[in-house]
């Protein structure tokens, strides 16, 4: 008996997973019953989609960047022949070395659709053992005990918010999962979902139970179209099975599940702006106390908690507090999961132990960079981090050790940079965000976030002042502290980090109009390579300020004192003559 | 979604119809009933906002606050093709501006836009959540990634030559 499981999370698809999919079942037909094809999750593994793993005996092969015309080699050799083809296995002890799969335990290891096999590895097992042999009380001991902490960015102490909510004062109570996930350049909430939709469920439901709520409520951004299909497929076999809904287990207890779609607001990752989108209105947040957990979706008690903190919660239950706690530093225990991207070899999603360093992460699971060179920064926590510089390294992921470098733990973007990253240019895109995401309540956040986005736009386009850098500072400083949620308190930090550790790159834009890593265009200088160029004149047709000369079939030349540094030529060149320097 | 005409007469999509039917008078049900009208229409029309307003009691004023405070909502019908580009921070960091600048050239308009022609509409989104393949620009449901100025212009012109179907 054979199965072939195809990886077909968004970045399986995006790659072209669905065209691997449809030559398999071309292949192998309907009658084929030796070989069952299946459909799962994101391995992780995103630097080597399309994955497909072969599943023989307890036996398992991967197989990556596999494309619709490697499979009939895979058909033919493999699942006919019984030899594997060596030259496409990924090594996948290998690549996953270092790691430690909680959250991830089932991604890429089931078929996400299918309740059964969840159930095959533990799957409803803890929220059995909670309702039928546990008090709430005693849930809640346990996930304290645990020391798990919201992986939503903050960190506050899982255990603590739901006795919170269990204290508050009695009647309905709601459970709700942010699954808003909006920093640009995180995925692993998605991945999740997509992957192992039971496990958040499983873990809402026992916190349902922990804080005596019946109805759950996931919100989740509409821009993930497959994460929405697997979570409503989840919630109606969970149901029908009777592992959600009334009565679970013969226990009396209670709980149901339905999803609301975000509408496109990064500010709904705020939990008091996400309730005001639940409840159909704009979605600005407002002053805490009181908080949710006394007065949360229409007034009633409600606890939130992230994507990945609900998929940890079964995994405590089955394995004990004294397992997660077996992982991690003092203060941060357990795992934490990372979307790994940027100038890196081997991005994708990883879990490591909490107290693994960044270089480890970087250097080790990453392979380091794609270009070979050093890496120079590592942006965390999105549009609320910061960049910590590579000579910072050896800090452990921590939620303090994060957080004094100036960045923060974040939901869990990790994005390498190298030479070729401008930093001043990275903090003006995040600025640029938030700027643009800011809700427009707070003065500060408002107007504040405009007015430096200004100075790092003038700064990227060669027109920055010697004053520029303590006025930024100023700025972020008051926007940090008056502003009323995270989004604005927050903010400042992708500049206020660079301000710190990369000072000597704003000077050089600043007094040497210079751009050391080339990427702002205003200040680099256009030049083209004699040996590259093929005289085509595509470039001298695009220039608008007829900086461009040279005769058909001979290298052309850029006159620097009229070129206007558009940037037109290099998008046009098709033999990549265009040099920056 | 509906065709031309229908729009011109203001039919009522059943699909939309049927959910303000059901859930018009319910709490918190505004913006449900907002994505099932883009869902039906492909945009909002100020149609489906009077027809909104009338079932949930919500004023049209307030309606026109919700649906310009959240990105997904649009006043204004799509282009055949959508283009999206990717502006996460992999992408932004592995050139997605230069690609902004491309389209932006290519094309004629910004982002937001929808080409005179009525073939291409051009959005910026802030991840498309396939990092690995940075630069990405999504077109209708294909993505393609490692993209180039000179590669994104090779797809365009491509859909260009066959403006009725996929490229």
């Amino acid at each position: 008996m054979q199965a072939v499981m195809i990886g077909l999370g968004s970045c399986g698809i995006a790659t072209g997973g669905l065209a691997v999919q449809r030559r398999f079942r071309e292949l192998l037909g309907p009658g084929d019953e030796r070989v069952t094809l299946k459909e799962t999750g994101c391995i992780g593994l995103c630097h080597r989609e399309v994955l497909v793993e072969v599943v023989e005996n307890g036996r398992r092969t991967l197989y990556g960047e596999v494309t619709p015309d490697r499979v009939d080699r895979i058909v033919a050799d493999h699942l006919r022949g019984g030899r594997p083809v060596a030259d496409w296995i990924v090594d996948r002890e290998g690549l996953l070395a270092g790691q430690k799969r909680i959250v991830l335990r089932n991604c890429g290891e089931i078929d996400p659709s299918s309740i059964e096999e969840y159930r095959a590895r533990n799957g409803y097992l803890a929220l059995r053992k909670a309702v039928t042999a546990m008090t709430p009380g005693e849930v809640i001991d346990t996930v304290v005990d645990s020391g798990l902490r919201g992986r939503g960015g903050a960190g506050f102490p899982t255990g603590t918010k739901w006795r919170l909510a269990r204290t508050a004062r009695a009647g309905h109570k709601v459970v709700i999962c942010n699954a808003d996930e909006g920093d640009p350049g995180a995925f692993m909430d998605r991945s999740v979902l997509e992957g192992d939709p039971h496990s958040v469920l499983e873990g809402m439901a026992i916190a349902g139970y922990a804080i005596g709520a019946e109805e759950g409520i996931v919100y989740v951004r509409a821009e993930y179209p497959l994460a929405i299909r697997r979570l409503r497929e989840a919630t109606a076999s969970a149901l029908e099975r009777g592992l959600l809904g009334p009565n679970l287990f013969d226990s009396g207890v209670s709980f149901s599940v339905r999803l609301k779609e975000g509408a496109g607001a990064f500010v709904c990752g705020e939990e008091t702006a996400l309730i005001a989108s639940i409840e159909g209105r704009r979605g600005m947040p407002r002053v805490r106390p009181p908080f949710p957990t006394e007065a949360g979706l229409w007034s009633l008690p409600t606890c939130i908690n992230n994507v990945e903190t609900f998929a940890n919660v079964p995994w405590i239950l089955t394995h004990g507090a004294g397992a997660f706690r077996s992982f991690g530093t003092v203060d941060s225990k357990g795992t934490k999961v990372f979307a790994l991207a940027g100038k890196v070899r081997r991005g994708g999603l990883v879990e490591v132990p909490m107290g693994t360093t960044i270089d480890e992460i970087v250097c080790g699971i990453g392979g380091g960079t794609v270009s070979g060179r050093p890496f120079k920064a590592i942006q965390m926590g999105g549009p609320s981090g910061g960049c910590i510089p590579a000579s910072l390294g050896g800090t452990p992921i921590d939620y303090e050790q994060i957080t004094a470098t100036g960045a923060i733990m974040g939901s869990g973007g990790m994005v390498v940079m190298d030479d070729s990253t401008c930093m001043v240019d990275i903090a003006r895109f995040f600025l640029h965000f938030t700027q643009d995401e800011s809700c427009g309540k707070c003065t500060f956040c408002r107007i504040g976030t405009k007015r430096m986005l200004e100075i790092l736009e003038r700064i990227c386009a060669g027109g920055g002042k010697p004053e520029d850098v303590n006025t930024l500072a100023e700025l972020g400083e008051q926007i940090r502290t008056s502003s009323l949620c995270g989004l604005g308190q927050t903010a400042p930090n992708p500049v206020l980090t660079t301000l710190r550790y990369f000072h000597d790159e704003y000077e050089a834009h600043i007094r040497d109009r210079k751009c050391p890593a080339r990427v702002c265009l205003a200040l680099v200088e256009f030049g083209i390579d004699p040996d590259k160029c093929t005289g085509c004149g595509l470039c001298t047709q695009a220039c608008e300020a007829g900086a461009i000369s040279g005769r058909s079939k001979e290298v052309h030349r850029i006159d620097g004192s009229r070129c206007v540094r558009c940037g037109k030529c290099l998008t046009v060149c098709r033999s990549d003559a265009v040099r920056k320097g | 979604m509906a065709t031309e005409g229908e729009r011109a007469k203001g039919v009522v999509m059943p699909a939309f119809g049927r959910m303000l039917w059901r859930h018009g008078g319910e709490p918190g049900m505004l913006i449900p009933l907002l994505q099932a009208a883009q869902d039906s229409y492909g945009y909002i029309p100020p149609l489906a906002i009077e027809q909104i307003a009338m079932a949930t009691g919500i004023p049209a004023s307030e309606i026109y606050g919700v649906i310009t405070f959240y990105r997904q909502f649009r006043l204004r019908p799509l282009g055949r093709h959508v283009i999206r580009v990717c502006k996460g921070t992999a992408c932004h960091v592995q050139g997605a501006e230069m690609i902004c600048r491309t389209l932006e050239e290519e094309l004629g308009i910004r982002q937001g836009e929808t080409s005179e022609d009525g073939l291409f509409t051009f959005l910026e989104v802030a991840c498309l959540g396939c990092c690995s393949l940075a630069p990405v620009v999504m077109i209708g449901e294909q993505a393609y990634g490692r993209l180039t100025p000179q590669g994104l212009r090779r797809v365009l012109r491509r859909f260009r030559r066959k403006p009725g179907g996929d490229a």
